[in-house]
């Protein structure tokens, strides 16, 4: 029982995650389709249209074949990679991605972070002093977190540590870890405040319900002491809840991502989505839509093995308890 | 896609200390933000110093003075103006998609949680689904490349918010599923549609008036999020996200025209969480809904 149910479950998600991939990328195909112009005059952008371009487009990127050809077709080069050609800058799109992925992958991973310890010791502390006004204060400051979109936050945090107490740069993303870390903080912190509430909700619903337990109780009277009985047993049991909203956080983060790069004018992978979606370069958007996709679909996998491997009665699938 | 199973709060367990002034101030100041908001948006050009599109290019962007209490932006508009003129896109888009996207999950949720079956297990997929991917994200797509702007964009988020709407009202029509009343409806040879509709529905009504309040909040947030990409409201328009989006780089100048329609969308937003989660509580401690 030790490595087989590792390989049985992921067999059995890969048979629901990889027609779901197929699903999203046949919405993505169908972009081109849906944007108000006809697909040549999309994919000619803003140059001029003469009767001749027009005709070389159609037969450079096969628009007069069936659609679900020409789908087959563009899902075949995907698979190999080649996300096509980006409109605007006339070059090939995922290059374009990976080089904005860096500053993206460290602003997400450093604001889950931000998220992840500040939600979980405000979530932990406001279970154990439930009732209280610090409780009530600590919920109060993650609803605030989740009403504040972070542009909001991310305008309010520039301004007072960046323009009035002059702390943190204003602009750029940094060169070097030390000077991304500088960079970046206030970003992360504008992404973690709206993702951070999720946390807090969650671990403090969790705990609370551990604590109630009996076994707590039958713990705490065979004389552990309730440092080892919170930690060894209660925060490990809310864990479970905890770590399925941290997949749900991450995810969320992605949007939070776009939104922040665009106040601090950061050149990441989300204010790439938004110039791409706004100056209509399909291929572009495409090839985004299909990296973020994966992404979410890692995530989740992830997030179910996390789980399996801290509740073995998930793993094997016992209802007792 | 990952079974998600978030624990909510169990308000019951949870003793009421720390004093009554500590429940109810909250409240008070909500109620009294949503008052503000909603009496810009009625009165609108009646009580705003200024027409809030009257440019200014010689003065350009001033910090607050005696003329422009809130100063004004890049093109010299004012901005206490333009933040009045802003509250009718934060209160009627928001509107629209928390009741939009609650009727829609009202219905596939009362359907699946109370015929179940086959009928909810497709229901289900299809939540399941929608619940694992980002909601917001979808719609900088989709109105992005579609276009249709506000319009659009209240219909996308409708559709992408009935996902959670129904899963909590699924729930609780599970919850009232066994209870006797509806054994005693079926053996009176109640039909099921009126069973449904004139038994089910009010004790599920409690959680669907407080989460349409959430939803007007995370709608606000949403909203304002495509206007701040430029995905929602057309330029020019006044609106709260909009204004933030154009005022940033006026920040060194005058400050407030980024920061104060960023805390409008903050202290609406925030009022209507307040106002949801308390009569959630409230329907909660009554007995109804839980």
């Amino acid at each position: 029982m030790t490595g087989g149910w590792l390989a049985r479950f992921l067999l059995g998600r890969l048979l629901v995650l990889v027609p779901l991939l197929l699903l999203i990328s046949l919405g993505v195909f169908s972009l081109l389709q849906l944007a108000p112009s006809t697909p040549e005059r999309v994919l000619l952008g803003g140059r001029p249209a003469t009767p001749e371009v027009l005709d070389a487009i159609r037969e450079r990127y096969h628009l007069d074949d069936p659609f679900l050809i020409q789908y087959g077709r563009w899902l075949l080069g995907v698979i190999q990679l080649d996300f096509g050609t980006s409109i605007r800058a006339a070059e090939p799109v995922l290059p374009m991605i990976i080089r904005r992925l860096d500053i993206t992958l460290f602003l997400g991973a450093f604001g889950f972070l931000i998220a992840l310890v500040v939600g979980l010791l405000m979530g932990i502390v406001a279970a154990l002093r439930r009732g209280t006004v610090l409780d009530r204060l600590l919920v109060a400051v993650s609803v605030m977190g989740v009403s504040a979109p972070a542009f909001a936050s991310g305008i309010l945090l520039l301004y007072l540590f960046g323009v009035v107490l002059d702390f943190f740069p204003v602009f750029g993303a940094g060169r070097g870890f030390v000077d991304r870390l500088w960079h970046l903080t206030l970003p992360a912190i504008a992404l973690a405040l709206s993702a951070m509430a999720l946390i807090v909700k969650v671990t403090r619903a969790a705990l609370i319900e551990e604590l109630d337990r009996d076994y707590v109780a039958f713990a705490r009277a065979r004389g552990l002491s309730f440092r080892r009985v919170l930690f060894g047993y209660a925060l490990r049991n809310a864990l479970v809840s905890v770590v399925t909203a941290s997949g749900l956080v991450l995810i969320y983060m992605l949007t939070g991502a776009v939104l922040v790069e665009v106040t601090f004018s950061l050149p990441g992978v989300g204010s790439l989505l938004v110039d791409a979606v706004q100056g209509l370069d399909i291929p572009l958007v495409q090839g985004l839509v299909i990296v973020l996709a994966v992404f979410i679909v890692v995530v989740h996998l992830v997030i179910d093995i996390l789980y399996r491997l801290i509740d073995p009665r998930i793993r094997f699938g016992g209802a007792h308890g | 896609m990952a079974e998600i199973q978030v624990a909510t709060p169990t308000t019951r367990s949870v003793p009421r200390q720390g004093g009554r002034w500590i429940n109810t101030i909250p409240i008070a100041l909500s109620l009294l933000v949503i008052g503000v908001v909603v009496a810009f948006a009625v009165l609108g050009e009646l009580i705003a110093p200024r027409n809030p599109n009257q440019q200014n290019l010689f003065i350009g962007a001033v910090a607050p003075n005696d003329e422009f209490l809130l100063g004004t932006d890049q093109i010299g508009r004012d901005i206490l103006s333009r933040i009045i003129a802003g509250a009718r896109t934060a209160l009627v888009g928001p509107m629209l998609v928390a009741v939009g996207g609650m009727t829609i999950g009202t219905m596939l949720g009362m359907l699946g949680g109370y015929i179940g079956g086959r009928l909810d297990a497709l229901i289900m997929r299809w939540v399941d689904l929608m619940y694992s991917l980002p909601a917001l994200l979808i719609a900088i797509v989709v109105i992005g490349v579609i276009g249709g702007g506000y319009v659009m964009a209240v219909l996308v988020l409708i559709i992408l918010f009935s996902p959670a709407d129904t899963r909590i009202v699924r729930a609780e029509a599970l919850r009232q599923r066994p209870l006797p009343y509806i054994e005693a409806a079926l053996t009176l040879g109640v039909p099921t549609w009126r069973i449904m509709f004139v038994h089910v529905f009010p004790n599920v009504l409690p959680v669907v008036v407080s989460y349409v309040f959430l939803d007007f909040a995370f709608g606000l947030v949403s909203l304002s999020g495509l206007s701040f990409l430029g995905l929602g409201v057309p330029p020019g328009t006044p609106d709260w996200g909009r204004m933030l989006f154009e005022n940033r780089t006026v920040l060194f100048v005058n400050p407030l025209a980024a920061i104060a329609p960023g805390l409008m969308i903050v202290a609406a937003a925030a009022s209507m969480n307040i106002l949801g989660d308390w009569l959630y509580e409230r329907f909660a401690s009554s007995g109804a809904g839980r």
